[in-house]
């Protein structure tokens, strides 16, 4: 799974591999938040594979999971 | 012409090639955003646009559809600058080509409004001799707000 952060987020990185339990994107949001709760913030959003998703998504091996901080604009 | 890219651009040039292409139109609004010297009266160097390789380009282009829908447009124009920008450097290209004068000015604005409020950009400007990442400002959203209690 390829992991994406933008904007202010971008120079932090996950503590490790993503465990193997963690198999869809609230697993995923909760367990890099345990090192980083900044990404438990309902602020923060999350797009997979290019879309933006609302809710929890599943997840898998191939999936490409962008966290998405509240945007600037241009 | 819909774009996101890291090279600075000329938009003369680019309202030119605009302008030629949308021969036939009644008329022709175009909006430049450049990237400003200071921000709440502090000297800003540069500032860094981070954005979404695709999810951004993918919005600029739904923004873009949007507009020319809304508006009945001829043709859209919309060429945004991501990475590393210096004061004084274009950052934001919009023009667009209708019938009529007030659907060309409207059109712009409105994709002003949404770029600012929608785009996946994430702005880090440099000043007070560090870096802070920017958040759209109330202002935008309440310009953005404006398009949604007109009618159309």
């Amino acid at each position: 799974m390829k992991i994406l952060f933008f904007g202010r987020l971008k120079d932090g990185a996950p503590a490790g591999p993503v465990p193997p339990g963690v198999r869809d994107t609230a697993a995923l949001r909760a367990w890099l938040g345990r090192g980083w709760p900044e990404l438990l913030d309902a602020s923060i959003r999350i797009a997979v594979n290019d879309e933006m998703i609302v809710g929890n998504r599943v997840l898998d091996e191939s999936d490409e999971v962008a966290f998405l901080p509240p945007m600037s604009g241009g | 012409m819909i774009g996101v890219q890291a090279e600075p651009f000329d938009a003369a040039a680019l309202l030119a090639d605009f302008s030629a292409r949308a021969a036939g139109a009644g008329a022709i609004a175009s909006f430049t955003g450049l990237v400003r010297s200071e921000n709440d009266g502090a000297a800003v160097s540069g500032l860094e646009l981070d954005h979404h390789p695709r999810l951004t380009e993918q919005a600029i282009a739904g923004i873009g559809a949007d507009a020319a829908a809304r508006f009945a447009l001829t043709d859209v124009a919309i060429v945004h600058r991501h990475g590393a920008l210096a004061p004084g450097e274009a950052i934001v290209f919009v023009a667009a080509a209708a019938p009529h004068r007030r659907a060309a000015f409207d059109a712009v604005d409105y994709v002003m409004d949404r770029l600012k409020t929608e785009a996946p950009f994430w702005k880090r400007e440099h000043r007070d001799g560090g870096a802070h990442w920017l958040e759209a400002r109330d202002s935008d959203r309440a310009d953005r707000h404006r398009w949604e209690t007109k009618a159309g």
